[in-house]
């Protein structure tokens, strides 16, 4: 079997924010047609990779290639011709709340393609159809649900068909019905528009259902990285706690440590 | 002492922080401003949000402020019977500095607040991300089109809250002191020069600049929710009032030497 090629590299990028380093010298392959999930800790800077990998947030050190190219090198113009090749899905769906279900799928398209209104509707129609909604083009944001909310925002990230999707805690915040139902359609499209597609969460249930492969991520970096079967059977013990979901263990022990050390520096 | 010391540096340098924030949005803004297409639909909504929804408040305040100046000069002028020379003084005081204060202060409150609160909600649910995945510029769809609308509404607001105020000069003055109203309209233009009003309306752009890009930073700089939106929302518009009065001090100055 040949290697398939990488179509996203993350190279020992490092990022902090107020002096509390974010990422930490992370590297991190991204296959093409795979789905990549990434696990971790709520907080853990999940999301701030995938800021990075969309050229949203700007790396302090390493760099990030897409197909080979450096994203935090790219003029604004070329990182914009770049964007149109991805889609995400934010973690509150992210709708723009002055405007229709439709002309927030549509965005894109009227403002990046010359296409004509119909073609444009047309469009809307079928994106909002393979998540499964339709007839919603003109209500607003506002009257949707959480779900709702969720497929409208992934409707929005799939209407310029995109080659890579990135999708921010998709199930975060949904009753487990809808979670499940998120998760096939990521299932689904993967499968239909034969895209490229990194998810962050902490669900496991979701990450095994999507993933072709899953990495860990601890401390900001990765720390395990391998098929769904792998990482069940990771040997490493702050891989387990956090797929079997366990409070006590390596990883929850090293914050009560520093916590009773930063404890004794305050009193001498 | 030295905690007080470290404390003026840490504000004289976040001063400087700030005016290089919002300098360097009021250029990008400049640059997605002259940069095409034209958002047409976009800057009229925000024509209308800003100027037309901001005459109904201007028109009162305006009014009343008319009235005030009237009645206040009246109470000097009775002295000394110059009453003929009120509607000079109000035409004078509205047009070259009240006009254009005050619908700047009024604007700061009811426009800069919902600036900096509609982009700080949207900061903080991750709309303004959003747009830059859709490879769209935050500074290109929010801001320009908001400078746009301000640069040209606020004018012309000032120019509709100096005739408003010329009229409440001249209710008190026709129905109160006695003034006939031929007089009034004539002693209102006599004095008036083309100079008066273009002054006004030159630190009226400075205004629009001011409460434009000040609310439109303190939106997008938002951090940590609902706290933060409220904050961001108060200091645009705290802000905007000091440097409208401040700028307002120094045009003045300049103007009376230079002109």
């Amino acid at each position: 079997m040949e290697t398939p090629a990488d179509m996203i590299e993350v190279k020992k990028v490092a990022k902090s924010f107020r002096g509390r380093l974010v990422l930490n010298q992370l590297d991190l392959k991204v296959h093409k047609g795979e789905t990549l999930v990434v696990i971790g800790r709520s907080g853990c800077g999940k999301s701030v990779l995938l800021k990075h990998i969309i050229g949203i947030l700007k790396p302090d050190q390493g760099e990030i290639l897409v197909e080979g190219v450096n994203v935090a090198a790219l003029s604004s113009k070329q990182l914009n011709q770049l964007r149109l090749r991805f889609g995400m899905l934010f973690q509150g769906s992210a709708l723009f709340d002055s405007m229709t279900v439709g002309e927030n799928v549509g965005f894109n398209l009227i403002e990046h393609t010359t296409l004509s209104e119909r073609a444009i509707h047309e469009r809307i129609e079928e994106s909002l159809e393979l998540v499964g909604l339709k007839g919603i083009q003109e209500l607003k944001p506002s009257e949707l649900s959480g779900g709702m909310k969720k497929r409208v925002g992934l409707a929005r990230a799939i209407c310029m068909r995109p080659e890579i999707l990135l999708y921010d805690e998709p199930t975060t915040g949904l009753d487990p019905i809808m979670a499940d139902a998120i998760n096939e359609l990521i299932v689904e499209l993967h499968d239909k528009l034969k895209v490229t597609s990194i998810a962050v969460t902490h669900d496991m249930i979701s990450a095994y259902k999507v993933a072709s492969r899953i990495a860990m991520m601890y401390q900001g970096k990765i720390i395990q990285a391998g098929t769904p079967d792998q990482i069940r059977n990771a040997s490493n013990p702050i891989v387990q706690q956090f797929i079997t979901g366990s409070a006590s263990g390596p990883m929850t022990d090293i914050q009560v440590k520093s916590l009773e050390e930063t404890e004794g520096g305050s009193k001498s | 002492m030295k905690p007080s010391l470290e404390k003026l540096g840490h504000t004289a340098v976040n001063a400087v922080v700030y005016a290089g924030g919002v300098s360097t949005l009021f250029m990008q803004t400049l640059f997605w401003v002259a940069a095409p297409p034209f958002r047409a639909r976009q800057v009229l909504d925000q024509m209308i949000k800003t100027g037309v929804n901001s005459a109904p408040i201007s028109t009162l305040t305006s009014f009343f402020i008319g009235v005030v100046i009237a009645f206040q000069s009246a109470y000097q002028m009775q002295k000394v019977g110059g009453e003929m020379y009120i509607p000079s003084l109000v035409s004078i005081s509205v047009t070259r500095e009240i006009g254009p204060l005050l619908t700047a202060l009024v604007v700061a409150g009811r426009v800069g607040a919902s600036i900096a609160a509609e982009l700080g909600s949207m900061k903080v649910t991750e709309q303004i991300d959003a747009l830059e995945t859709l490879a769209t510029h935050p500074v290109k769809y929010l801001v320009a089109p908001r400078f746009i609308a301000l640069f040209t509404m606020l004018p012309l607001l000032t120019i509709y809250a100096d005739c408003v105020g010329i009229l409440g000069g001249y209710v008190v003055s026709v129905y109160k002191l006695g003034l006939t109203s031929s007089l009034y309209i004539r002693m209102t233009f006599e004095p008036l020069v083309l100079k008066d009003i273009f002054t006004g309306l030159f630190k009226t752009l400075v205004f629009a600049s001011i409460i434009c890009m000040v609310s439109c930073y303190e939106g997008m700089k938002v951090e940590g929710g609902a706290e933060g939106v409220g904050s961001a929302t108060t200091k645009a518009v705290v802000t905007s009032i000091i440097l409208i009065i401040a700028s307002d001090a120094f045009f003045t100055v300049i103007f009376y030497f230079v002109t």
